[in-house]
């Protein structure tokens, strides 16, 4: 039966909880933009010495499981906490799948404004800086949105190295309070509170940027 | 003509895709300063000399030269060798070139004035405010003062054609290339952007090579028309000259039919 009283009482600790899962996401998907892109852009423009093995280990990642790289890193890279590592490691995963995202927008960029480039002999460094690249972000906003809410649905997954996000702490107050119901019941509320509005925005630039 | 008077020349220049040729051996002398228009009917090969000049692609045999020296190819490691150039060589050439396109290819994240300064700071070096100062001159030139912070997208395409005119003219290229630059436009605006044409060719005295349907503008700007088919050069001659009694049968065709 829903206890009123242990639901409040495991609110504070939930919401902290959250706030580990908001900030993990948050750093874990600053590092999938930034690797994605140079992902990306290795496999686009460089050497092929370069591009072929980024290529393979891109693949590889994306093609196993989250929750095996989690412990695999856990068990084989010593000397770093678990948030830091989660963090990485969840980072590292994704920037796998923007990569394919970034490529999408790269290719997305009509051959045109590349040859107006070479028309105006713009070096190639500022042919990727100042026209392909923020042509091609601005064409994907809506699935990287997409990846960053389905990305913060994934962090509970750190639990399993300890990180102590909110799935974690509504799992340690309901064995502690025998109170599982109203613990996950308000986790399961706050994930919902939180992507749900975000998903209607990435949907609303989504239709704002298709005209 | 001695070589260094030649702004360009196709030597034996042959193009081909797969097996089908566009340019079969063409030799084409143009002088500096010269205008010169290339008419005839699509898939001739017109389009594709602008291309092969602008480096957007490259040639499959023969050596097209700029100023006397050669472009497309450069010297190899043998002596009185040449090899297929590199990158690096026609970057430090192609800079005396600029392009006008038939669909305009502005960069449509950026400002009109930021489409006309990005190429002279970021290419030639300029400060942003010389090249803002340039940019304002030549978008004055072309009637868009009131459009500098205006977005490409926001304008009607004779505009945008417009703003294309004055970012290739803010390279200060010595050979202008327009390719079929109002086969884009509503007829109705087509007239403001050969205006603005007219004007460029009467003030500057930069080489023009055109593609265009347009024989008024032709007639007009060119000291030579080239008549081409399958390409290669049917006819060539003054502007009045070929338009008003063409010699070949293939040409006088081709005349009635755009007429």
């Amino acid at each position: 039966m829903w206890d009123g009283e242990a639901a409040w009482a495991a609110l504070p600790v939930v919401l902290e909880g959250f706030g580990v899962t908001l900030v993990a996401t948050v750093l874990a998907f600053a590092v999938a933009m930034v690797l994605g892109l140079a992902l990306a852009l290795v496999q686009r423009a460089g050497p092929r010495w370069l591009a072929l093995p980024v290529r393979g280990a891109a693949g590889f990642v994306r093609s196993t499981p989250l929750l095996v790289q989690l412990f695999a890193a856990w068990v084989l890279v010593p000397g770093l906490d678990a948030p830091t590592l989660g963090v990485l490691v969840l980072g590292v995963h994704y920037a796998t799948y923007l990569s394919e995202v970034y490529r999408t927008g790269i290719e997305s960029v009509p051959r045109a404004q590349w040859e107006a480039c070479t028309a105006l002999s713009l070096p190639r460094r500022r042919v990727w800086r100042a026209v392909v690249l923020p042509q091609a972000v601005r064409n994907v906003l809506p699935p990287l949105g997409n990846y960053a809410v389905s990305m913060f649905k994934e962090t509970p997954l750190l639990s399993v190295i300890t990180v102590q996000e909110m799935v974690h702490e509504a799992n340690t107050f309901g064995s502690t309070h025998f109170a599982y119901l109203e613990s996950f019941t308000l986790a399961a509320a706050v994930f919902l509170l939180a992507s749900w509005p975000t998903s209607v925005l990435i949907r609303r630039l989504e239709a704002r940027l298709a005209h | 003509m001695p070589t260094e008077d030649l702004a360009i020349r196709f030597d034996r220049v042959t193009k081909r895709y797969g097996d089908q040729t566009v340019l079969d051996g063409l030799d084409l002398e143009v002088a500096r300063g010269e205008r010169v228009t290339l008419i005839g009917p699509s898939g001739s090969g017109k389009t594709t000399i602008l291309r092969l000049l602008m480096t957007l692609e490259r040639v499959t045999d023969g050596v097209i030269h700029l100023a006397g020296q050669p472009f497309s190819h450069m010297p190899g490691r043998a002596a009185g060798k040449l090899v297929p150039a590199s990158e690096r060589h026609l970057a430090a050439r192609r800079r005396r070139i600029g392009m006008v396109f038939q669909q305009f290819n502005l960069f449509p994240h950026m400002s009109v004035l930021e489409n006309v300064v990005e190429a002279p700071v970021h290419v030639l070096g300029e400060s942003r405010e010389e090249a803002g100062r340039r940019a304002r001159e030549l978008l004055d030139l072309v009637g868009l003062a009131d459009k500098v912070d205006a977005r490409p997208t926001r304008l009607s395409g004779g505009q945008q054609q417009r703003v294309a005119i004055a970012r290739a003219l803010a390279m200060r290229p010595e050979i202008l290339l327009l390719d079929e630059v109002t086969s884009a436009l509503d007829p109705e605006l087509v007239a403001e952007v050969l205006d603005v044409l007219r004007d460029v060719a009467r003030r500057t005295d930069i080489t023009l090579l055109c593609v265009t349907h347009e024989m008024g503008f032709a007639r007009d700007v060119s000291d030579r028309i080239l008549m081409f088919d399958r390409g290669r050069i049917v006819e060539s001659g003054p502007a009045a000259e070929l338009l008003d009694s063409p010699v070949e049968e293939r040409t006088r065709a081709f005349l009635g039919s755009v007429r």
